[in-house]
């Protein structure tokens, strides 16, 4: 089962694809644009569709998805943690 | 699954264009004449009103995509025949116009110096005539390249990105080829994603018109904003369903666009396209808004993928619902045409996944009632540009 999904072999965060994953649990992801498979541990609990970091991120740092610039880190994340609005925001408008 | 040889069977209209579905609409000019029309479309069965709050003291662009979305929808080969009410006689006849070029019946009626009564009547016996008439249109065999396609997501989340809308971009990347009609549009959930857009177009003359389209959005954003605009681009549920920025929005947004597709084309809010290819229409990112400008702009059948379960549809296009969120098709399923959750779990290919779409795609062109058709929703939504005088 794939818990997680990324696009590109460079993204620091994922995506969680099902329900009820809790902090702890041992995760599959699946990059899709390698067809490659990693693991990684949730280090909170984190909803479907929510995102996951894969690694540690330093306030200020740049969010990277699709292998592209989606934001900026406003708080410090820890690799496993839930990757949201309240740790990232927009560097546009 | 498809290739040139692909037929669907459509109405082929006066002017040559093919629609998928056989409506006789009684469209108002204006917000007074809802009333009349609503009235008319009850007395003759078969008929659909579409009521709409504008089209009072609007003046310059504003008034000018006020017509244009009228005219497109009555000229939308999906429609057989127009009955058109107006308060007053002028922009009644203005409407009427735009539509009878086509070559399709239309017939418009003012209300001033008859009445609500007395319009009702005169317009009813002119519905019962068209309604009667359309009824006995056939459908006929039309080469897959006939079909118009226009896209757009809505309450879109991460599976969106990596589910729905690539699934689209698949449907795209074979319907382009095949030298379709296609459009895109939602010009604000670019934002982050426009080098790659602007990377696609087909020459320097479409890069440059795909940037004025998207810089003078930005512009009437930064104008008008009172933050960074969280919770309207990216929306709540959106944010709910887990993408955090614009640019995240943005990037999977763009998937709908395929991975080959080029950008042939730039149109204004409503315009018609005049050639084949992937056309960007600069428009709203709100749904029904978008959607109805696709409708006016000449497209036959929607793609429409989402996340969180966005329930739109529109009155005269049928808009085929995609979604890949396990949760949003188990939770939501009556809403959702075509499943591709199993993309996210490796069980289905993004090839597959393009396939099912266009396989619901001709099912749909040949007759079948989409969801948000059986459900009856009909949004129609008209942009505005700013105040009436």
């Amino acid at each position: 089962m794939n818990h997680f999904v990324l696009h590109d072999a460079a993204d620091t965060v994922a995506v969680v694809v099902v329900e009820g994953v809790k902090a702890g649990m041992e995760l599959n992801g699946w990059i899709m644009d390698d067809n490659r498979h990693i693991k990684m541990t949730a280090a909170q609990d984190i909803p479907i569709g929510h995102k996951i970091a894969l690694k540690d991120l330093k306030t200020g740092d740049t969010v990277i998805k699709y292998g592209i610039d989606i934001g900026k880190v406003v708080k410090d994340i820890r690799a496993g943690e839930h990757a949201h609005v309240h740790n990232i925001k927009t560097k546009r408008w | 699954m498809i290739d040139s040889k692909t037929t669907f069977l459509g109405y082929r209209r006066e002017n040559g264009r093919v629609g998928v579905r056989n409506h006789v609409i009684i469209l108002p000019v204006d917000d007074l004449s809802n009333a009349a029309c609503e009235a008319v479309a009850h007395n003759i069965k078969g008929t659909l009103a579409i009521p709409h709050p504008y089209g009072r003291l609007q003046f310059g662009a504003d008034l000018e995509l006020h017509f244009r979305t009228l005219i497109g929808t009555g000229a939308n080969p999906n429609v057989a025949a127009v009955v058109v009410i107006g308060i007053e006689d002028g922009w009644t006849k203005r409407v009427v116009d735009g539509i009878a070029a086509t070559g399709k019946p239309v017939t418009g009626f003012g209300i001033e110096g008859y009445g609500d009564h007395e319009t009702i009547k005169r317009a009813s016996k002119v519905a019962k005539e068209y309604v009667q008439w359309a009824s006995e249109k056939q459908r006929e065999v039309c080469p897959i390249s006939e079909l118009w396609v226009s896209t757009k997501c809505g309450e879109s989340d991460t599976t969106s990105g990596c589910g729905a809308n690539p699934t689209v971009g698949a449907a795209f990347d074979k319907l382009h080829p095949l030298g379709n009609y296609l459009c895109f549009g939602e010009t604000s959930e670019i934002t982050g994603g426009e080098a790659i857009v602007a990377a696609r177009c087909a020459n320097d003359a479409v890069r440059e018109r795909f940037l004025f389209m998207f810089n003078r959005y930005q512009d009437m954003i930064n104008r008008w904003k009172t933050d960074d605009l969280s919770e309207s681009q990216p929306t709540k549920g959106n944010i709910a369903g887990g993408l955090t920025t614009i640019e995240e929005k943005a990037l999977g947004n763009i998937q709908k666009i395929g991975k080959k597709c080029t950008v042939d084309g730039v149109i204004d809010k409503a315009e018609m396209p005049t050639h084949p290819g992937l056309w960007f229409m600069d428009s709203s990112s709100a749904a029904a808004e978008m959607v109805t400008l696709c409708a006016a702009s000449g497209f036959v059948v929607h793609f429409f993928p989402t996340g969180q379960g966005n329930v739109i549809g529109n009155p005269i296009l049928p808009v085929i619902k995609i979604c890949a969120n396990p949760r949003t098709v188990r939770l939501m399923s009556e809403h959702v045409d075509v499943d591709t959750s199993a993309l996210l779990q490796s069980e289905l290919t993004l090839e597959g996944a393009g396939d099912k779409l266009l396989e619901c795609m001709l099912r749909t062109a040949n007759g079948r009632l989409t969801a948000a058709e059986a459900l009856g929703h009909r949004e129609f939504v008209l942009t505005r540009l700013y105040e009436s005088a």
